[in-house]
């Protein structure tokens, strides 16, 4: 079930709160957050957040057409880097 | 064989039933639009009048997005998520399933034919 509109999108305070300072004086500047629940609004476009992936804080540079994504959608939580190769394989690749 | 959108339309089921060969238009819609051009749900495409299947094929083709447009567009939006990166964007590079499901076992729609690895334990009988 979608969110309720009389509510409006969910953005933590806080971190709103760093945007609107950072739109007010016109400046870039890496916004560090856990907050990965919090909607990507129109005023987030252009700015760059360190958002936590629970071991790290990974670069998300938002465009235009994240915009009603949520921070969290592009900082992903698990590393699966393939599966093992099998021990069999590695002998009959040796010489 | 009436030619609507395209390709299409069988003649010889209900038109209801028929319409539905148009990608983009379901049961629902097919209803929707032969009861507005008035013509029993019963009859096939054959006996439609001359004047009702012109009014079938201006409703489908100016009030829907079908076919090749259809299509299209779901693809953009699909590329449009895997540009921005975001992580329904990932699971449609790697082609696994997007919604959350398990893919432990299952997801074979998304993953294709099983891969057997080897040297991996086969399942025990019994």
């Amino acid at each position: 079930m979608p969110r309720s509109l009389r509510k409006g999108p969910y953005v933590y305070y806080k971190l709103q709160r760093k945007v609107d300072a950072l739109n007010e004086s016109n400046k870039k500047k890496v916004v560090k957050t856990w907050s990965r629940d919090s909607l990507i609004t129109p005023d987030f476009v252009g700015h760059t957040f360190a958002v936590h992936n629970g071991r790290q804080f990974i670069p998300v540079y938002v465009t235009e057409n994240m915009v009603g994504h949520k921070l969290g959608e592009f900082a992903p939580t698990r590393t699966f880097k393939g599966h093992a190769k099998s021990k069999v394989d590695k002998r009959t690749r040796r010489p | 064989m009436p030619r609507i959108a395209g390709v299409d339309v069988p003649d010889h089921k209900r038109g209801v039933i028929a319409l539905t060969e148009i990608y983009g238009i379901g049961q629902s819609r097919a209803k929707d639009i032969v009861e507005r051009v008035g013509i029993d749900l019963e009859k096939s495409p054959r006996e439609w009048t001359e004047d009702q299947t012109r009014q079938v094929r201006r409703i489908v083709e100016e009030e829907y997005t079908v076919e090749g447009q259809l299509r299209t567009e779901v693809q953009m939006n699909i590329k449009r998520l895997m540009d921005i990166g975001c992580y329904r964007g990932l699971r449609h590079r790697k082609g696994l399933p997007v919604n959350g499901q398990r893919t432990r076992t299952n997801a074979r729609t998304r993953k294709g034919r099983r891969k057997t690895v080897a040297g991996k334990k086969a399942a025990p009988r019994k």
